[in-house]
């Protein structure tokens, strides 16, 4: 098990646009690389992605949350 | 319209703040807004009401037309200050404020529509013999680009046509290049705006931004607060501004200042205004665009006139005369504003939430500071980065810069990171000292230092 670990302060977000689908479902696969979240700070969106490939098992916060640098987002399995 | 009582200022920190201050000097109510995470701030405190208006994120609170509305109708107000950015150029807020029976304290809806779209003011300032960059209109198809681009000149840029806010503009140096950048431009217009209409202008190498502070009434008066010089800025968000501009002489400013009161008279202006100009290094300048609200910068004006404008902005909204003719405006002294952001300039400007946990503010004469913040307080991520404006007048340029050192040296700020050490190299460079920079100088400075 590891943990996907917030590269900044800033507020999560689960999709790329209100509107749209969420980058990745709990339970989803995930690659290494692939973007889980992103990021806002003051205007500025960043991609949170995670750095191994394997099964998304549960985000740890909800969508729209304010998280600190290092806090851990999301658990991969695999 | 009749006059105010009461005004809503849709907005936060610091200009809020200024809001405040500005009814409160003209004996006006002012009914402050805030987010969860605006709760205790100082603008809060110092306004006679404070309506909630959502959660944190701006959608849910500074963005949210009808939460900023009902706040209006709850508090009893009969106007609304949008300040700047937020709501603050949007012609259907300006819309819906005028159609809910309250006044809006801004230029006319149908103004900030047309001065909003970039085709429009284009056409506009060249109605009003206001000279624009060279350029195209909007373009169909590769064919007719690759046409028109020998007589506009190389280096140019691919606009698009709904871009916005620096987005969508693609450098272009020679004929070789165009054919690529022109479908990588237009396929990004497309995905970002829907729409991919692209025009060409001719880019301008070494110019230097120069802004007109202008304000009109509803009585037929236009008249212009002089220049502010802007060129110091990275990807478009400017750091460090002054009033006057170093850059133009005399002759230069009777002609730019000229035209942006031809510009405002000719769309038929209300309020504070701001009209932006590229000027190239052989002197001739160009339209760039139209700000229908009040700026960022507006203090460094303030105190090389003397001129009060968000109160002449409350003046002309509740239909009264501007207090002053363009006679009565006079230019005294010298005046520079930095941009304390919280951003870590060692960090590739990385934004740095965090708690001021020191807030040592500078003083002393000639030493104006706007900010929202007391010490203690949360820069949250959900909003800019600024967290104050130094603001250094002296009776010439020398004295304002030697008074602006002095102040960035008396500032304390811990907690989080700020622009504060970047300030004090800008001031001892050479560039700045002698005002020979341009809008690409500060990037390239700043590569020149890693």
């Amino acid at each position: 098990m590891a943990t996907i670990k917030a590269t900044m302060p800033g507020v999560v977000y689960r999709r790329p646009a209100p509107e749209a689908a969420p980058y990745v479902e709990e339970g989803g696969t995930v690659a290494s690389g692939q973007t889980v979240a992103l990021i806002e700070v003051m205007k500025n969106f960043n991609e949170l992605s995670s750095e191994r490939e394997g099964t998304l098992t549960r985000f740890l916060v909800e969508d729209g949350d304010e998280v600190s640098i290092g806090q851990e987002i999301a658990e991969v399995d695999g | 319209m009749g006059g105010m009582r009461r005004v809503l200022v849709a907005n936060r920190g610091e200009i809020a703040l200024r809001v405040v201050r500005a009814c409160h000097a003209a004996g006006i109510e002012a009914v402050a807004v805030y987010s969860d995470a605006d709760r205790d701030s100082r603008w809060v405190r110092l306004a006679d009401d404070a309506v909630h208006i959502g959660a944190s994120s701006v959608a849910k609170s500074y963005l949210n037309a009808d939460a900023l509305l009902e706040a209006a109708r709850s508090s009893g107000a009969d106007a609304v200050h949008p300040g700047y950015g937020f709501l603050s150029e949007s012609a259907e807020f300006a819309r819906r404020v005028s159609e809910a029976g309250l006044v809006f304290v801004g230029a006319p809806s149908p103004v900030i529509a047309r001065m909003g779209d970039k085709a429009a003011a284009r056409a506009a300032a060249e109605e009003a013999r206001v000279p624009v960059i060279p350029g195209s209109g909007p373009l169909a198809d590769e064919n007719a680009a690759l046409e028109t681009a020998p007589d506009i000149g190389y280096p140019l840029l691919v606009k698009a046509s709904a871009g916005g806010g620096g987005k969508g503009i693609r450098p272009v140096r020679g004929a070789g290049e165009l054919p690529g950048v022109l479908a990588t431009a237009r396929a990004e217009a497309r995905a970002s705006f829907g729409d991919d209409t692209v025009y060409l202008e001719r880019s301008l190498e070494g110019a230097r931004h120069v802004e007109v502070q202008v304000l009109a009434d509803d009585h037929g008066n236009v008249i212009h607060v002089f220049d502010r010089e802007c060129s110091v800025q990275r990807r478009r968000q400017k750091l460090l501004e002054e009033a006057p501009s170093p850059g133009i002489g005399p002759k230069l400013r009777g002609e730019i200042t000229a035209a942006a009161t031809r510009l405002a008279a000719h769309v038929g202006y209300r309020g504070a205004g701001t009209v932006e100009f590229l000027v190239a290094p052989n002197g001739e300048f160009h339209f760039l665009e139209m700000n229908t609200r009040i700026q960022v910068e507006h203090p460094v004006t303030e105190c090389v006139t003397g001129v009060d404008l968000v109160a002449e902005q409350l003046r002309v909204a509740s239909g009264g005369p501007l207090a002053l003719r363009q006679e009565d405006v006079a230019l005294d002294g010298s005046a520079v504003e930095l941009r304390i952001n919280a951003e870590d300039p060692d960090n590739g400007f990385m934004p740095t939430p965090g708690e001021l946990t020191r807030f040592d503010l500078p003083g002393g004469p000639g030493i104006r500071i706007d900010t929202g913040f007391v010490p203690g307080d949360r820069i949250t991520p959900f909003y800019d980065s600024m967290i104050a404006k130094l603001v250094c007048w002296g009776t010439d340029r020398e004295q304002a810069l030697a008074r602006a050192g002095q102040a960035v040296s008396e500032l304390g700020v811990e907690g989080v990171a700020s622009t504060r050490p970047l300030h004090e190299a800008l001031l001892a460079s050479p560039e700045v000292r002698k005002a020979t920079f341009h809008t690409a100088w500060l990037e390239e400075w700043l590569s020149h230092r890693e």
